[in-house]
Parts: structure tokens; sequence; C-alpha cells
């Protein structure tokens, strides 16, 4: 290769080096910020700023969801399999809300530690499957048939 | 290879090879796609969980992959112009940069129109969603300033320059779903491990991504071939090959 172009190829590869570098320690920096919400481990841990307007993830724990009889308040328990965090919510759930599916609520924490959600979002895993395939592995008492369960594994 | 190289450089040789390549490009290209989609939007089997609504990726997919592959295509040709000073690669830039930038909107859209149902929610601040949409900011500065500078060289060097510090943002795309909590799901194809979704569902879905590329390498051929006539008009080819009616 000629020295002169050799040399215009080193000085490009420098500076996408060090531009990459800059913009690894910034997103690093900001992880905090570009995370679209929190854990329930983070929220237990106290990591998470009380009475301020936070995002909250993860999936819903089997068996918590109870529905009020008079209004369409909601409380659920949304888990990462180590720690949960509950979850009020008023009013309509999306089509995908299911126990066992990944959800991020929008809302405040309380002091006494639920989470009083203004906005629910369902969170759709990875996995696509035809009704029939998931309606026999159902049958089949397989796990994998619980997104929750198949999804974390892949660390949903 | 040095040789083929340098006559790559030649506008008036790629002009005649493309007119070659391209009639295979457009028809298989059209094949495969129209192919992908009615197998996909019609026959392949509904989601349990989403039912029909998780159609939209036949579309969202391929547009999302074509606008990520065709930005680092345009960083290579970014380095080639900025390296070899080759016009070929400047051509190239400019010719896929507005296609760029049509299927990142068309990703964007086609994910918001799914979002609305699936998630509840448009739109969300999340790291994917994000640097897609610095992606398509980048495509229209791409475009932008290629038009703001009138002289060929300069503005050759700086669409190059602008390419190639756009490009860090393709691995931040690539792997927000990894690093950060998003709402946006992860992956569903990845190179080592076997798609998490069934053939009947993958396989149309790769046939559209498939089609996609080689419609997008005909329309680039094309625009390329429109940009080289009008660059060189001036010159004794295209003279000549206008006043023979383009044979």
């Amino acid at each position: 290769m000629h020295p002169v172009r050799k040399k215009r190829l080193t000085i490009i590869l420098f500076l996408l080096a060090g531009l990459s570098v800059a913009v690894g320690l910034t997103t690093y920096a900001l992880r905090q910020n570009i995370n679209v919400f929190y854990d329930p481990s983070e929220i237990a841990a106290g990591d998470a700023p009380v009475d301020a307007r936070i995002r909250a993830g993860g999936m819903v724990e089997a068996g918590s969801v109870v529905r009020s009889s008079e209004d369409l308040t909601v409380r659920f328990r949304v888990t990462d399999y180590a720690e949960a965090v509950t979850v009020q919510y008023t009013g309509i759930l999306p089509d995908l809300f299911a126990e066992g599916q990944g959800v991020v609520a929008i809302g405040r924490l309380q002091a006494d530690g639920t989470f009083v959600a203004e906005q629910v979002l369902a969170k759709h895993d990875e996995n696509y499957m035809p009704p029939e395939v998931s309606d026999s592995l159902k049958k089949a008492g397989h796990p994998g048939s619980d997104t929750g369960a198949s999804a974390e594994q892949t660390g949903y | 290879m040095w040789q083929f190289f340098h006559k790559l450089g030649s506008p008036k040789w790629f002009y005649g090879i493309a007119n070659r390549f391209m009639p295979w490009l457009f028809w298989l290209g059209l094949a495969l796609l129209l192919g992908g989609l009615v197998w996909g939007l019609a026959f392949a089997p509904k989601d349990y969980l989403q039912g029909n609504s998780y159609r939209i990726i036949f579309i969202h997919v391929p547009s999302a992959f074509l606008a990520q592959s065709v930005y680092v295509m345009m960083a290579v040709a970014g380095v080639v112009t900025l390296v070899w000073r080759m016009k070929l690669a400047d051509l190239f830039v400019k010719a896929a940069a507005p296609v760029g930038a049509v299927l990142t909107f068309l990703a964007l859209f086609t994910g918001a129109v799914w979002g609305k149902p699936t998630w509840g929610t448009w739109w969300i601040w999340d790291a994917r969603l994000t640097s897609m949409l610095i992606l398509l900011f980048l495509y229209l500065g791409v475009v932008f300033l290629g038009s703001a500078i009138s002289d060929e060289k300069s503005s050759a060097r700086a669409v190059a320059v602008l390419v190639l510090v756009g490009v860090v943002n393709i691995p931040i795309i690539k792997y927000s779903v990894e690093w950060w909590n998003t709402l946006h799901q992860p992956a569903t194809f990845k190179l080592t491990e076997k798609p998490s979704m069934p053939a009947e569902m993958w396989v149309p879905l790769l046939l559209s991504v498939l089609g996609l590329y080689l419609l997008f390498g005909w329309l680039a051929c094309l625009r390329m071939q429109t940009e080289i006539l009008i660059r060189e008009r001036r010159t004794r080819w295209v003279k000549d090959f206008v006043s023979t009616g383009g044979h």
C-alpha cells in the first residue's frame, strides 16, 4: 500500500478507536440513566429513589395478581426471581399482561415499599411460537410453555 | 485483486458492470421479498401470545436489519473515500444515505405501530429506540451535509467523516438490548444459536431480508448510475452514450 494511504488509514483507525473509547466511557457513566427500569433487586437494595417518578420492571409473579372487586385497581408482585416488589395500578392493562410475563411499570415507589404505577407496559420477549406448539408444551407440563421461565434463562 | 480494485475506481467501468447485474438484483430481490412477505403475512402461523399483530416483524425486522447494515457499508465506503479518494465510494455513500433513512424510518414506524397494542405505548426512550432514532438523524445529516457542500471533493470528505463518526452508534444499537434494561426485547436471531422461533416463521423472514438486500443493491446501483451520468456529463463516453439513446 502507498505510504500516504497507509498513513491516512492509520489516522482514521486511531480516530475511530479514540471515539469508541469516548462513547464507551460516556455510556458507561450514564448507564443508570440509560437503563429503562430498575429491577426488583435494585429496589430492594435501596438503589431506587423513593417518591420520584421511576420505572420498575420484571416478571409478574405467578399467582400474585389480585384484582379489586370495586374498580380497576390491581395489585401484583414483580419479581426478578431474587427479590420482588408489590405494584399497585388502577387502569387498563395491556393485552399481553399476564402472570409470568414481563412488565415495566412507571410510577412512584412509596416509603412502605409498594410501587404505585401510573402506567403499566408489557415487555415482550424474543420467543415466538405457533399457538398449537404452546398448547402442546403446556399439556406436556414443559416449563418452556411459561414464557417467564424460558425468558429468564436468556436473561429477559 | 488490486487491478480489480483500481478498475472499480472508474465510474465508466462501473456503469457497464452495473447494467449487467441490475436485472438479476431486481427480479431476484423482488421475488424473494414478495415471496417472504406473502408467506409471512398470509400463511405463517400466528404467535401464541400476540396473535396476528406479530406479523409486522416481516416488515420491521428486514428494514431495521438493512438500515444498520447499509450504514456499515457506507462506513466502509467512507474509509475508501478518505484513504484511496475513490469517487465511486462517495457515489455509493450518497446513493445509499436516503435509502437508509427511509428504511430506518420504516423500522421506527412499524415498531411504534406494533408497540402500541403489544407494550401499551408508541414510544419509550429506551436505549434501542433512542439509538435507532439517532441513526435516522445520522442518515438525514449525511443527506443534508452532502447536498450543502457544492464542491465535489470537500463534500465527499466531509460526508465520509460524518459517516465514520456515526458508525460507533451501530454496535450501540445492536447490543443496546443486552447492555441495558430496555423495553425492546433481545434479538430473536443470533449468529451462534438457533433462532427462538420455529422455521415456518423465520424462513419467510429470512427470505424478505435477503430480498430487501438485493433490492437495496439494485436501487443503490440505479442511483449511482444516475449520479455518474450527471457528474460525468462533460466526458466523451457519456456524450456518446446519450447520443446513442443509452445503448
